[in-house]
């Protein structure tokens, strides 16, 4: 689907990828987290060249926030985010920390599946606070949310871009890209540079 | 975090799920004690029969059920949360592992369950040291199956038809276990050996370990 790509993301930058649908945006996304390997070239992601076993030491220095969300949704907010916590090394306190930080600290007993799209999203942005990822990747991360829910996104792009790390955007819609340093328009599995 | 820590998690997680489902408890175990009334039923007042296919009947709706209780919702991953996992660096053996004692741990409570329910409608004649018999070749038979069919349910992960696909891959590679499992319960009373099925038991599992710490990755990768 992906054609003549060459793509090289400087740290501390946020690039916005924009396109229609089936443009391969979240075909490149996955590319990125190294969840799909390419065909033909090479990718390499943090250090992790495709293909070896060195993506799989780079994996944890990624950060993926897809269209549907990844929650059990069984657990509560508070468990699920404990339960990534215990998986990734983290104490589990600083998972609950991190759900107060999205705003989510009366609310973390409740289950998954009983919360909305924009708690889920949330959480969801509270789990990558807590990894402190040096890649973020963010597929249509703020549709669907409230200003405030937006803003928090924000801000983890923000501390991500100060932290040195690397930031790519997915949108459908190029307004929700302002603040990138610079976006990509992909149609048909090609890419151009924007302006 | 290690594998073994890893795997616990993915283990205590997967039980705490199912004790809020209840498939095990409040659906398949219902469903498997009332196909076991089923034979009773239909062979009339001809006791002795009864008596004697009881344990037959158990490994039987052991193996059907069992599937059901290692396939169960609680152990299926959506595909966004195993793209999670793999990002937040779980390992795909502790995973796998993980999956192997939440089911093993169920498995062998719901075939223990099943088993005193074959108890009391059957009435079979049990011989002395039977039930420790049970209580080894039930956990290794689960320990087997549960092996088995995370490995299963991670080969058709993302499939459309995955329950029936899954089956098909468990039902014949089973067949060393329920062998195993039956004989050794009725090599009691005969006098002969249970030590060979229990060893076939043992063998079977192991090499669904080794199989499965080999595939772990690889099946992980290819899934996506």
């Amino acid at each position: 689907m992906l054609r003549d790509i060459d793509l090289e993301l400087a740290p501390g930058s946020v690039l916005g990828l924009v396109g229609p649908n089936g443009s391969g945006k979240t075909t490149l996304l996955r590319l990125l987290a190294t969840l799909l390997e390419p065909d033909q070239g090479k990718a390499t992601i943090l250090g992790g060249r495709s293909g070896t076993e060195e993506v799989y030491r780079a994996r944890p220095g990624i950060g993926l926030i897809g269209h549907t969300p990844s929650l059990i949704p069984e657990l509560t907010l508070e468990e699920n985010i404990e339960h990534m916590a215990r998986l990734g090394g983290h104490q589990p306190l600083r998972g609950r920390q991190a759900l107060s930080v999205v705003g989510l600290e009366e609310v973390m007993t409740r289950r998954a599946d009983a919360s909305s799209h924009g708690m889920l999203r949330r959480a969801e942005v509270a789990l990558l606070l807590l990894r402190r990822c040096r890649l973020v990747l963010l597929d249509e991360a703020t549709t669907g949310l409230d200003a405030e829910a937006a803003g928090l996104v924000g801000a983890l792009v923000e501390r991500t871009r100060e932290s040195d790390g690397g930031v790519v955007m997915v949108s459908h819609d190029r307004s929700r890209l302002d603040g990138c340093d610079s976006i990509l328009t992909l149609s048909e599995g090609t890419v151009e540079v924007s302006p | 975090m290690t594998l073994w820590s890893q795997a616990l998690e993915i283990a205590r997680v997967d039980l705490q799920v199912e004790r809020r489902l209840g498939d095990t408890a409040r659906i398949i175990l219902p469903f498997a004690v009332v196909a076991l009334l089923v034979f009773p039923l239909a062979m009339g007042a001809r006791l002795a029969e009864i008596r004697a296919i009881g344990p037959a009947v158990f490994w039987s709706l052991g193996i059907l059920f069992g599937m059901q209780v290692a396939l169960r919702q609680s152990a299926t991953d959506s595909s966004t949360r195993r793209d999670v996992y793999a990002l937040i660096g779980l390992d795909p053996v502790a995973r796998l592992l993980g999956r192997a004692m939440s089911g093993g741990v169920l498995l062998t409570g719901f075939l223990l369950v099943l088993f005193l329910a074959m108890v009391v409608l059957y009435g079979p004649e049990l011989a002395s040291g039977s039930w420790w018999v049970l209580v080894v070749s039930s956990l290794l038979f689960a320990i087997g199956l549960t092996q088995l069919s995370t490995l299963a349910g991670e080969v058709t992960a993302g499939l459309r038809n995955r329950a029936g696909m899954a089956s098909l891959i468990i039902a014949p590679l089973s067949i060393p276990l329920v062998i195993g499992a039956s004989q050794a319960l009725a090599a009691i009373p005969g006098g002969t050996g249970i030590l060979p099925w229990i060893l076939l038991m043992v063998a079977t599992d192991m090499a669904m370990a080794v199989v499965g710490i080999g595939l772990a990755r690889p099946l992980e990768e290819a899934s996506r």
